[in-house]
């Protein structure tokens, strides 16, 4: 019998015939920490008594859910994290380098790897065929110490998208559709495992946002092929070096196999507060936006920014809806400048903020007020998420929200391509 | 290493008794760490400073009405979204003794066992369970007695390795324990 992704990639790094339901312990490649999760990480791993780290040039402190500081509290939080990095070796990703999912797609994740990090949006790096996932921050603290932890080995859906997709609809629109379709709770524990001719086709940026999103299902891991695709994302990098495809096998045994057709699928919203609580773009035109945020681990990379900056060229803002834009990392915000993306933006009149979480968690930069409806494209559209349990969440593509931006209501970005 | 002056202590669970009683406050199906506590309070990992927050954006009165030793219940995917571990902390230190669900999402699942946070899956229990009932929870065998209805559930119970982690006060004083254990020896 043959392997899933997530089988081959843990018997690699347990060394044993790692097959679904089974309990291994694992080599891990990488851990990393943010700043909401890691002073609490650091300080379990000092009271576990272990004093060391495994692999200090493969773990990393990010400082981007609050980047730069709005308070005081958590300004003393990045020096307790600064000064970890600094006694153990550990590598400092400092505020304003950008998001940690970002900044390990770019750097560090290969396929292959297992990964954990004390963020749930971790499973980002499935995107590049590495095994990652999010944990709790003593989970964290320990694989940190030790290189290594336990993993249930998960069975895993076959998520088979066939078709091209329609002008106007992303990667975003098929994630939003498959979470509601299976729901919140849909593949809990599971390994999501993407293929299928509009998934060999996807870019890197689609396939990030993808993975990322598979948590929004309670799954471990949402794992893409190594390939060309893949191979290529890494050169541009100049890490292709040792590149190795990697491919479920044939007769790999999947627990459920759900197909989707990429043509029927149409611009999709998440309305307030859960991920799987979807409609379809067009059914919801009309309702009045008061912030629009572009940005984050699932709408800030390039790509992103081309489409957004494309609708919004030439145009403006609605005059009552405020345009927030934080680019993922420091190296997109580079890349939008030198696209002549910023310029775009700043004269549609958007705010433009440093790359990192930004709005997203509801810390600064962007709290929207009593009453108030935000459309985002965050990964996440929880009551309170954004700071404000009086708030409404919309989470959507970054053409959706574009094209909202200028009406200042909910719009269809067919509408305006 | 200096520590934050407002946040220099460790967090640790203290040991746990495995026969649990309390009332309860229902919810239904993904409660989410967002609303168990807010982003906006994660710049302290201290249970004292987190405890008058648990669930404020979910339920506003939770905090007036929970009484040390009382459980929450609920259906499905609870405690789905983030990773923070601050949620099984929230929960513990509001006085919350033990928390009985339909399903767990799974990050929060692992957290609450490595938190020392009893957590059981039983939908009957559930099902046969309203809001103020009193109910008894015996974590070796897995038994929730609906003390108001003379209801019994079964749930399936911990392996002993949780139990002791459960009684150590979760994952970290757990391994220091055992590495304790192991420099004895040596």
């Amino acid at each position: 019998m043959g392997k899933t992704l997530a089988e081959k990639i843990l018997s690699q790094k347990s060394g044993t015939d790692a097959r679904a339901g089974q309990m291994v312990i694992a080599s891990v490649d990488l851990v990393y920490v943010q700043d909401t999760t890691g002073p609490l990480t650091i300080r379990q791993w000092e009271a576990s008594g272990l004093e060391r780290v495994a692999d200090p040039s493969r773990t990393i402190v990010f400082i981007d859910h609050a980047a730069p500081s709005p308070r005081r509290e958590l300004s003393n939080d990045h020096i307790f994290m600064r000064a970890f990095a600094q006694k153990t070796g550990a590598i400092l990703s400092e505020a304003g380098e950008g998001i940690s999912h970002q900044i390990v797609a770019e750097t560090y994740a290969k396929p292959g790897d297992v990964i954990v990090g004390a963020d749930s949006h971790t499973c980002t790096g499935g995107a590049l065929g590495a095994f990652a996932t999010g944990m709790g921050s003593s989970d964290v603290a320990i694989a940190t110490a030790l290189g290594k932890t336990w993993f249930r080995v998960p069975e895993t859906y076959k998520v088979v998208v066939n078709g091209h997709f329609s002008k106007g609809v992303y990667p975003k629109d098929l994630i939003l559709h498959l979470i509601g379709a299976i729901g919140a709770d849909g593949a809990t524990y599971k390994a999501l495992e993407f293929s299928g001719d509009a998934i060999a086709q996807m870019e890197m940026e689609g396939r990030l946002t993808i993975a990322n999103m598979a948590v929004e299902a309670g799954a471990k891991v949402g794992l893409f092929p190594a390939d060309d695709i893949a191979r290529r994302y890494l050169e541009a990098q100049g890490r292709s070096h040792g590149f190795q495809p990697l491919q479920p096998d044939d007769d790999a045994l999947y627990e459920r196999v759900i197909e989707i057709d990429a043509s029927t699928l149409e611009p999709t919203i998440a309305k307030p507060h859960t991920v799987d609580n979807i409609a379809a773009t067009r059914e919801l035109k009309g309702t009045k936006i008061d912030q629009v945020f572009i940005g984050t681990c699932t709408g800030g990379r390039i790509e992103d920014l081309a489409v957004a900056a494309a609708i919004l060229h030439g145009r403006r803002r609605h005059p009552s809806t405020r345009l927030l834009v934080a680019p993922a990392s420091k190296s997109v915000l580079m890349e939008a400048l030198m696209a002549g993306y910023i310029e775009t933006f700043v004269e549609a009149g958007a705010i433009i903020l440093p790359p990192g979480c930004a709005a997203c968690i509801g810390v600064h930069q962007g709290i929207p007020g009593d009453g108030e409806a935000c459309l985002s494209t965050a990964n996440r559209n929880f009551q309170g998420r954004m700071g404000n349990p009086q708030a409404f969440i919309y989470l959507a593509s970054p053409a959706t929200a574009a094209a909202s931006a200028i009406i200042g209501e909910i719009a269809d970005p067919r509408d305006m391509l | 290493m200096p520590k934050p002056s407002y946040n220099g202590t460790t967090y640790r669970m203290e040991a746990k008794a495995l026969i649990l009683k309390g009332y309860v406050h229902k919810y239904g199906a993904n409660v989410d760490t967002d609303v168990i506590i807010p982003a906006r309070y994660l710049y302290t990992s201290e249970p004292a400073e987190l405890a008058p927050h648990c669930m404020e954006d979910i339920d506003p009165s939770f905090q007036l009405r929970v009484k040390p030793g009382d459980i929450i219940v609920a259906t499905t995917n609870f405690g789905c979204g983030s990773s923070r571990e601050h949620a099984p902390i929230a929960i513990k230190a509001v006085g919350i003794s033990c928390v009985i669900a339909q399903s767990f999402a799974r990050i929060f699942y692992r957290n609450s066992m490595n938190m020392g946070l009893p957590i059981l899956e039983s939908d009957e229990a559930v099902a046969g369970t309203e809001k103020g009932d009193e109910l008894e929870v015996d974590l070796t065998t897995g038994q929730i007695k609906n003390l108001t209805r003379g209801l019994t559930f079964q749930a399936k119970p911990y392996p002993p390795f949780v139990l002791e982690l459960i009684e150590a006060g979760g994952l970290v004083e757990y391994t220091k324990r055992r590495l304790q254990a192991q420099k004895a020896k040596s």
